[in-house]
This record gives structure tokens, sequence and C-alpha cells, in this order.
């Protein structure tokens, strides 16, 4: 089968690897119809994931239709079009019992401060990812959801992880009626914390970026307020000035260890990599909120450790709330919001390009040509 | 661009500071009050307040039992392990459900096992990691090599698509490589005539 194949920092290509077959009675195997490219992809492309091994495959948003299943496998069914969230999990762990379906216990023996996630090098389990025509879907009871009939394939894809971390995002900031949110990142996750903003009664909503034509979408597909921080001298200043003096009630960070706006921040955590990242973002986060805010983080992280100024989180009697999305807890409700109209994801997609083109789609995403936003890879034979 | 300030859009009584920064809501003595918010102001945004009620909120609060699935599952079987998996010294053994892709192997693969002999919590198991990826990339060079593929790294960095897109910097890019080249030839003729 065609897969997208990983060779090193900012090299990839489309090979042809074997077919994945059943391991466990709770797998199924399912022929991939959709796969995005995650912001979050972006970091194994760059080489700044720990156990990132040259022939992994990516992807960790994708749709398919189920081929195969397990013998422990009773609800899904052969032909049955899924949507399957980005987190391995399940179900029945100390975790997942708890519904922290991101944070299971039972799929990812390399590390136990993360679960299993498709594709996502060997330090999330070892799994290939949907980037590419079939893909190894495991405890797939539990994980992935049918379609439902009304659902256009474009939503439902972006249902597997960018829409659900957004809200997830916005969601982890408790907002309260009126509150001033700042979200930091105009990527498509950004654009989606945005969004679900509005929908947990957000009084104000600003988003932060340098990338021109981010800003000016987000600006007019969640009707927010933007700033661009090239032209800002120093973020805290600015957003307090923007907020009575007082700062923002929750901030967000949409972005991660690929952050720019400080030349230091980068050079240790991206150049060097002496830290998991460049925490830029953190720093802003922590020092543009108010006192008794909250900071929300879903942006992603080295493994190691941060230069963060933890002291004034303490000070300022933060509440910092982080995970990775649980995607499936969320799902109903995501849902009735596309199918009542409140939102439509599929409208981040600026890019379809066959799986053949993978090394272009990357390249396009990470370099931000073309006005790209969010790219879908189509299998050969899935149909446009 | 630095912020948009639409006030008609969002209905806030925005108030202009000196320097062109808005404050939406007037002084630091009004916010501190009591908050009072005029939900006409959002009218004009389509599901405004959805979820402003926690119960409609699907991950309040952030631990929930039982888990909300559509069929309660039983615990997983153990997968058998068919290649070499590591696993974190933070755990016992493997977990029920593991990948099996790109076992280790090579040097690189030795690098990993070295790695997991610590812990996560000792730095030295990421640095061994991030140091058998960067093996590993030249192990990939030469199984290409090895097997007569000669790998096509312009196309592979994405070149067509830097050219199509972004002419202006493909040829910056090219214009750097060719001095790069230059560099080194000369230095090598050089090298040859100091003999």
């Amino acid at each position: 089968m065609l897969a997208m194949n990983y060779r090193g920092p900012y090299r990839v290509r489309a090979a042809h690897k074997a077919q994945p077959e059943i391991e466990h009675p709770g797998d199924a195997i399912v022929r991939v119809t959709r796969a995005c490219i995650c912001g979050s992809d972006l970091h194994l492309y760059h080489g700044l994931v720990p156990d990132t091994r040259v022939g992994t495959t990516f992807g960790h948003e994708f749709t398919g239709v189920v081929e195969a299943v397990g013998a422990d496998v009773h609800h899904l069914r052969v032909g049955d079009h899924v949507l399957v969230p980005f987190n391995i999990f399940c179900g029945s762990c100390y975790f997942c019992r708890k519904e922290l379906y991101s944070n299971c216990h039972a799929t990812n023996p390399e590390a136990t401060a993360v679960g299993g996630i498709y594709g996502y090098s060997h330090t999330t389990g070892g799994y290939d990812g949907g980037q590419a025509e079939y893909v190894r879907v495991p405890m797939a009871d539990v994980g992935p959801t049918v379609i439902p009939s009304d659902l256009d394939l474009d939503d439902a894809v972006l249902l597997t992880d960018a829409f659900p971390t957004g809200y997830q995002a916005a969601e982890m900031g408790d907002i309260e009626e009126g509150d001033t949110i700042v979200i930091f990142g105009a990527g498509p996750v950004g654009i989606f914390a945005a969004k679900s903003a509005w929908l947990l009664g957000a009084g104000r909503v600003i988003v932060v970026d340098h990338v021109d034509y981010r800003l000016q979408f987000v600006r007019e597909y969640a009707q927010c307020e933007v700033i661009d921080f090239r032209e800002v001298g120093d973020m805290a200043v600015r957003i307090k000035k923007m907020t009575d003096g007082l700062g923002a009630d929750v901030c967000i960070d949409c972005v991660g260890c690929e952050a720019a706006g400080s030349f230091a921040q980068t050079l240790l955590g991206v150049k060097l990599k002496l830290q998991g990242g460049a925490a830029t973002v953190l720093h802003w986060c922590i020092n543009s909120v108010r006192k008794g805010g909250t900071v929300s983080i879903v942006g992603v992280y080295g493994p190691t450790f941060n230069a963060v100024p933890i002291g004034n989180a303490v000070n300022k009697g933060l509440t910092l709330r982080m995970n990775q999305a649980s995607v499936k807890r969320h799902l109903p409700r995501l849902i009735e919001h596309i199918q009542a109209g409140r939102i439509e994801p599929r409208k981040v997609i600026t890019h379809r390009i066959d799986l053949e083109d993978v090394a272009d789609a990357y390249h396009i995403f990470s370099s931000k040509l073309d006005g790209c936003i969010k790219t879908v890879l189509v299998p050969p034979g899935a149909g446009r | 661009m630095s912020m948009d300030t639409q006030p008609s859009q969002h209905g806030h009584s925005h108030s202009a500071s000196d320097d062109g920064v808005d404050s939406a809501r007037g002084t630091a003595g009004d916010r501190a009050g009591p908050k009072t918010v005029d939900r006409s102001r959002y009218a004009h945004i389509v599901g405004w307040g959805a979820d402003l009620d926690p119960a409609n909120r699907p991950a309040y609060p952030m631990e929930r039992t039982p888990p909300r699935l559509p069929h309660p599952p039983e615990a997983p079987r153990q997968q058998r392990a068919t290649v070499e998996v590591l696993h974190s010294t933070e755990r016992p053994g493997l977990t029920p459900v593991f990948g099996t892709t790109l076992p280790p192997s090579g040097l690189s693969g030795g690098l990993r096992r070295l790695a997991f002999r610590h812990s996560e919590n000792d730095v030295r198991h990421w640095l061994l990691l991030l140091l058998a990826d960067r093996v590993h990339m030249g192990e990939g060079l030469l199984e290409d090599l090895s097997r007569g593929r000669v790998p096509n790294l312009y196309a592979e960095m994405g070149g067509r698509a830097e050219l199509r897109h972004n002419p202006a910097g493909a040829a910056r890019k090219a214009a750097l490589g060719t001095a790069v080249l230059a560099v080194i030839v000369l230095a090598v003729i050089r090298r040859r005539r100091s003999r």
C-alpha cells in the first residue's frame, strides 16, 4: 500500500509498505478516506519529538471505512465509515474510567506520561498513522465513531483532533459569561478555540499570531479581535492595556514548542534542543493573564523541561489546565454543534492534496505557503 | 495589523487610550465591580453561549465516572509481542496493546535500548533517543543506497512546492546552495594546488 514515509527532519516521501494486519483481537483495519496533517505533525517533521524512527507513517487525524475486524470487536462492522479519534485508548483502565482517554495507561508501553497516539513516534506507542491507504486501528470498539449520514466527511475528519482540541482548550479555561479570552496561535486549533470560546459565553476573544493571512482568516471566521505580535513591544503590557490593566481572564496556548517571538527561547528550545521546545507562549500566557486567572495549554511540548516563569504563576494564584484532548468525550456535543449550524469546521481546510504528493503537502504546511491553514491528504481511490 | 477594533461588530463600549490600544471594558474600577453582561451584544455570533451551562460542557467536570462510552468495554487482552518492543522502566512490562512498527535495529537501535535503561524522569533517556533519531537518519540513507535507490532529497524536502509557491525563496536557496558548493570546490582546488 502507499503510505507517507518519514526519512528524517524535513524529509518525507510517499512509499509502498506492507498493508497492516490484525495484531490484537480488538483491532480493525481501516481503509483511509481522509487524513489531515496536524500542526503537531510538524514537530515530528522537524525532528523535535524523541524516538521518531525513520520509516514511520504519521497521521493521527483520519477517517476511513472498516475493512476487517478482530475477534473481540462486536460493535463495529465491516463497511462502517468511521472517524477515528487520535487517542488510542482502552476505555477500561484507571484513567479511562475517569474519562481521561488521552491519558490511557494500557496502550503505550514506551512512556507513562502519554497514552497511545496514531503515527506520533514511539514515544506515543509506536503505531503507524493514517496518512496511508490502510491503517491498523486498535481498540476498535472503543475509539472509532460511525460518521452520521448527514455529516460532511471534511467536518468528520476535523472531529478527530483539531476541533475537539480547540474546544477542550477553551473548556479548560472554565470560561464564565463575559470573560476576556486571549488565544495564542491562529492555526486550526487556535481558530477552533476562538469559536469555542464564544460557544462557552466569552465576552471578548482575542487571537495572537504573526502570520497575516491566518489572522485575517480567524478575524472573519471567528469574529474575534486579532493581534500581530510582531507589532507588539511587550505582550503582557499590550494585553493589560487592552484589559484595564488587569490581564485576561483566560490565556490559551494553541502553539506549543515551535513558537516564534523570542530569539532566546527559539535558540535554546528549537535550534539547540536544550529544553523541550520554545516556551515563548507559556511565558506570555502566565504574564498576560490576570491574577487568579486560568492558563489553558494544548500546545505540544517536548518531554524534558522548559524555562517558564513559574514564580509569577504562583504569585498570581493562577490555575494551570492542560492535557491532550480526550476526543471521544467531546464528540456527541460537537457533532450537535455542527448539525445545528453553529460551526462549520471544514471551512478551515485550504488544501486537498493527493497522498502521492505528501512531501509537497508537508512543505506547504510547514512553510505556510499558498495561504495554507489546513491540509487534507487524499489516498488513491478515496475520491474527493 | 495590530488588532481589530470594531465596536459595532462586537458591541463593546471601547475606549481608546493614547497609544491606540482599546480597552473594551472602560476603567479598571468598572471591571472590578459586579460583572454584568448584555447578551444582545453577541446576537450576531451564531451559537454564542450555547455551552454556557456547565451541564453542556462535555469535559466538565474533568474527571467523570463511569465513562460515557456507547459500549462499556472490558479490559483488553494482552497482545502477543512478535517483535522487540521497548518499554518504560516506569512500567512493569508491556501494555496490553502496543504498536509493532519499526523495532530497534542497528546502531540507532542500540542507542534506543540504552535510552530505555533510564526512566522518563531521567533526561539521559530523552537525549539518547534524540541522538538515536539522528543516527537512524544516516542509517536510512545508507539503507536506501544499499538497495540501489538514491533518495531524491529535492522532492522529499518539497522542492517542487517551494518552486511553485515561493519561487523567490527557491531562487535564494539555490543561490545559497551554489555559493556553498563553489566555496567547497574552491577550497579543494586550493588545497590540491598547495600540495
